[in-house]
């Protein structure tokens, strides 16, 4: 009996609580948006994070000069209300608006960008993404003369000059012993006249250059000529053209080409043409910080100020932060001093660090999020057979390939790298293994980005692949090594992977092994070059084929391939000093198709982005960076 | 008893030291680092950010200088999270996980205890084996599955209780204070029904019958005290796995746990997050084991003598 009136209990608690009101239902009043967002962020501070989620964040709080456009396209303005661009293309002067204010009321003003770019730029801050801006006169520059030894600062400003590149960044990696390019080091020395004495190897060259302090001067020179440089060299003269006058104390941020004209103008120069400027300047590494508060709570290169809590945070965007729960979820609500603010009308956005894809996909179908970061990867062919009313797929601007070490013995053979890129049937793949609409990529850049379409061709063709094997001496695929496909734990890399070994197998009769590993062993393995065929993927991070093509030139460090080819390299530089995008564009495809000729990356899948969304979302677009500017958007129901 | 206590105590402090040592190299050991991404940043970079975090000293000075901040009680600053210091976010984990542990173990002490002794007293009946079955059942099924299973029912289907989230929605901590404590409610309900057979089968116990106190009495009075000595010896364990092994409950629910910190840093590379959660876990398992030692030796006069 006892336990009869229990459970009835039990029932009437249960019918009690009743059906609840969903936090999505009870959204449409208030004009809440309950944001899925993958993982929880590293920080709120603009000049220190890296990532998506942070991404959508800061476009909420933040705002840099322009802002993505919702709709796809070119950007639209943002603190800066419009913008004159030089004939050359390498000066840009920004108006800014003089309704843009700060949270706390202050107005922004030309001065807080400067500051704000001396800040990401200064290299003790330990952002990851200083060159972002080293498209900027001078940038590149600042940074290394802050952190390197002067005297390897000058030996690289000398060796630059002398060998007539105009990138350091290709080249100061050599003074740094992680670049494992002893032989360059020696190629370069060569260049610019100095020669290592011959009981010195190059590590070790490297390794001095590496201890030198960083106020090491003038007076050490000698040490660095008796032990390391052969005298014969025409050491005196080299040392005399250093000039240590420009580039020692008197180094400093007003040599950059980013300058306050006065408070609502901003002029900046740039190295180079560089077309897709305008949108870098939506990124959040190049958001202005406020200087006052960033001090008020540490120095300018302090990465654990508390100026990004609740209560300290002041920034410039459409939303405030209101609450940060770590973990659980982070609120904004509308900032009314925002300069555009009439045209919000989102109260409030709450964050869900929910980093779990079915824990996701079941709170929004409990009605407690309107957006999800993600589709589980066993949903989306399910959700695609029921015709799931909220499931979205759209073009990404990204690629899946695989990278081939083109250091490997039999791998270097550019015959066999085009027989495994050949004897690939890309439809299968998106069909029948990724199955979530995915389209096969025949071009490393993904179509249709920034206006660009790559014209490059992948067959699939087993005939040809077995060909080019037996060509490259492997009829048959007899003798050929067993080659590893390495890739990080994940259900849907392993399927894929599991797929191109069979084709492999049964196309090129050859054997593959498939090795996955954690995350970061996986990052470490594919780094140090120790693995043949890496499974890859690449996000652009501006909207522009070069963010993709500048990934294989020579001495970068996401090339990991060892592929380097010098015409490649001259067409992208060739590229990217003109300021006509017509000709610019013809040199990418040029670029492109040398790049598929030789397959040191093999293209497979175009990314999309999977996700669910309610209906009552309204003012979200899809477009191919996959960023919603939160004030076009807002919800209701019809 | 005191001299056990300070025993175990004087015990704890060199296990702890020898926990972060270890800890300190193994991490250290794994490849990949805190700041290794899929886009590498250019070298300097790297350079100037293991700088910032004195990653680029020798180990052996990092392991010094890390072990000296230890003894004062300072963790370090997060590497994943700039700004947030180990300690902060411990104390922002800490909470909600000892609230979930203490729900869960709540569920699972009255629901085993009252199972368990059921079944020791109604031996080979239904009211044995069903509960006892069902026991089995929890002990075998995993969390992983039994949480998404009662979201499905409650959550979805039924649409009484929220899906996730911990203090947010009316009636979030319920699923998953029952997902967490049901297989130690399990473990319970077998543990109390072995002991309460032994208990009832001691002379005492047919002393106090043949001296015909009512069969309640002779239950709660007399036969729990030692029937109960398996589950607390038990308890303390379980308390701390609970504290350490929520993670699965805490990510399938989105609850902003400890437990989800300590695995999110293992993945991350963030050292200092890593060794913190260690020490700290190492801690909390060393306390409870000893507190249980306590709850033990107290219940039972034989051990107390024996000690």
């Amino acid at each position: 009996m006892k336990f009869k009136h229990l459970y009835i209990a039990f029932l009437i608690v249960l019918v009690g609580c009743g059906k609840s009101i969903s936090p999505v239902d009870s959204a449409l009043d208030k004009q809440i948006l309950h944001f899925g967002n993958g993982t929880e962020p590293q920080g709120l501070d603009p000049h220190i994070v890296t990532g998506v989620p942070e991404h959508h964040l800061l476009i909420s709080m933040c705002e840099g000069l322009t802002i993505s456009n919702p709709k796809g396209g070119d950007n639209l303005p943002g603190v800066a209300k419009s913008w004159s661009i030089s004939p050359d293309g390498k000066t840009y002067t920004f108006f800014l608006n003089e309704n843009a204010k700060w949270s706390n009321g202050d107005p922004v003003i030309a001065e807080d960008f400067v500051w704000s770019w001396m800040r990401i730029l200064t290299p003790s801050l330990g952002s990851q993404y200083p060159d972002m801006l080293y498209y900027i006169e001078g940038a590149e520059r600042y940074y290394f003369s802050e952190s390197l030894p002067l005297v390897v600062l000058g030996l690289l400003e000398y060796i630059v000059k002398a060998s007539k590149l105009s990138d350091y960044h290709s080249r100061a990696c050599i003074f740094i012993n992680k670049c494992d390019l002893a032989s360059d080091i020696e190629d370069l020395l060569n260049a610019g006249d100095f020669t290592l004495r011959k009981d010195i190897d190059s590590n070790q060259f490297i390794k001095f250059l590496d201890d030198i302090q960083r106020n090491d001067t003038l007076n050490d020179i000698p040490k660095f000529d008796k032990n390391f440089i052969e005298p014969k060299a025409s050491i005196v003269d080299i040392i005399g053209t250093w000039n240590f006058s420009s580039i020692t104390p008197e180094i400093n941020f007003n040599e950059v080409g980013v300058q306050a004209i006065d408070n609502h103008t901003l002029k900046v120069n740039l190295r180079s043409p560089t077309p897709f400027f305008i949108k870098l300047l939506s990124h959040y590494s190049t958001y202005p910080v406020h200087k006052e508060t960033v001090l008020a709570y540490g120095s300018i290169d302090d990465r654990n100020g508390q100026w990004t809590r609740p209560g300290n945070f002041v920034c410039n965007g459409p939303m405030n932060l209101k609450s940060w729960e770590l973990n659980k979820q982070i609120t904004v609500e509308k900032n009314p001093l925002y300069w555009d603010a009439k045209k919000v009308r989102l109260n409030e956005i709450r964050f869900y660090p929910v980093s779990n894809e079915s824990t996701e996909d079941r709170m929004f179908r409990a009605g407690q999020l309107h957006v999800t970061n993600v589709v589980p990867l066993e949903k989306c062919p399910v959700y695609i057979e029921e015709k799931n009313p909220n499931l979205r797929i759209e073009p990404y601007m990204g690629t899946y390939f695989y990278r081939v070490n083109t250091k490997h013995p039999v791998l270097k053979d550019k015959r066999i790298r085009l027989a495994l890129a050949y004897a690939l049937n890309r439809e299968q793949i998106v069909k029948r293994v990724s199955k979530c609409g995915q389209p096969a990529a025949y071009s490393f850049t993904p179509p249709g980005l920034a206006g660009y379409e790559p014209k490059t061709k992948i067959p699939y063709d087993p005939e040809l692949a077995r060909s080019l094997l037996a060509e490259a001496g492997y009829a048959n695929g007899d003798n050929f090594p067993t080659l590893e496909i390495l890739f990080n734990t994940q259900e849907g890399h392993r399927k894929i992977a599991l797929a191109i070994q069979q084709m492999w197998q049964e196309n090129l009769g050859i054997s593959i092994r498939l090795v996955n590993q954690e995350w970061r062993v996986y990052l470490a393995r594919e780094m140090t070059g120790d693995f043949q065929i890496s499974r890859a993927g690449w996000i652009g991070d501006y909207e522009d084929p070069n963010t993709f093509l500048d990934l294989l030139r020579l001495n970068r460090g996401n090339n990991k391939t060892g592929w380097e080819n010098v015409e490649y390299d001259q067409l992208l530089e060739l590229a990217n000093s003109t300021n006509d995008q017509v000709l610019r564009y013809e040199y990418f495809n040029q670029a492109e198709k040398l790049l598929i000729s030789e397959m040191p990356i093999i293209p497979i899948y175009t990314y999309v982005r999977q996700y669910q969304i309610s209906s009552d979302v309204k003012g979200w677009y899809p477009n191919i960076i996959d960023t919603h500017h939160p004030k076009y958007i807002y919800l209701e129901r019809e | 008893m005191f001299q056990v206590i300070l025993k175990r105590i004087a015990i704890a402090v060199p296990v702890l030291l020898i926990v972060a040592s270890l800890t300190f190299f193994l991490v250290r050991m794994a490849p990949g680092g805190p700041f290794d991404v899929d886009k590498v940043v250019p070298p300097q970079v790297m350079k100037n950010l293991n700088a910032v975090y004195n990653l680029d000293a020798p180990l052996l000075v990092q392991y010094k200088d890390y072990m000296l901040n230890l003894v004062q009680g300072d963790f370090g600053p997060s590497f994943r999270y700039p700004g947030r210091s180990v300690t902060e976010m411990i104390s922002i984990g800490l909470p909600v996980t000892l609230e979930l542990a203490f729900y869960a173990i709540l569920i699972a002490m009255i629901v085993g205890i009252c199972a368990g002794v059921t079944a020791a007293v109604k031996r080979n009946t239904v009211f044995d084996y069903i509960p006892m079955s069902i026991a089995m059942l929890g002990i075998c099924m995993p969390t992983f599955l039994l949480g998404p299973l009662l979201v499905l029912i409650f959550g979805i289907q039924l649409e009484v209780l929220p899906v996730s989230g911990w203090g947010s929605l009316a009636g979030d901590k319920i699923l998953p204070s029952i997902t967490l404590g049901a297989a130690y409610a399990a473990y319970i309900a077998r543990l109390s029904r072995g002991g309460m057979l032994e208990t009832l089968n001691q002379d005492y116990i047919r002393t106090a019958r043949a001296k015909g106190l009512p069969e309640h009495k002779v239950i709660i009075r007399h036969a729990l005290q030692g029937g109960l000595v398996p589950v607390v010896s038990f308890l303390g364990p379980a308390i701390a796995g609970l504290i350490g092994g929520s993670f699965v409950v805490e990510t399938i629910f989105q609850i902003p746990g400890l437990g989800r910190f300590y695995v999110e840093a293992a993945f991350n590379r963030d050292y200092t997050m890593i060794l913190g959660t260690t020490i700290f876990f190492s801690s909390l398992i060393i306390f409870f084991n000893l507190l249980s030692d306590i709850v033990v030796l107290l219940m039972n006069p034989r051990a107390r003598s024996e000690a």
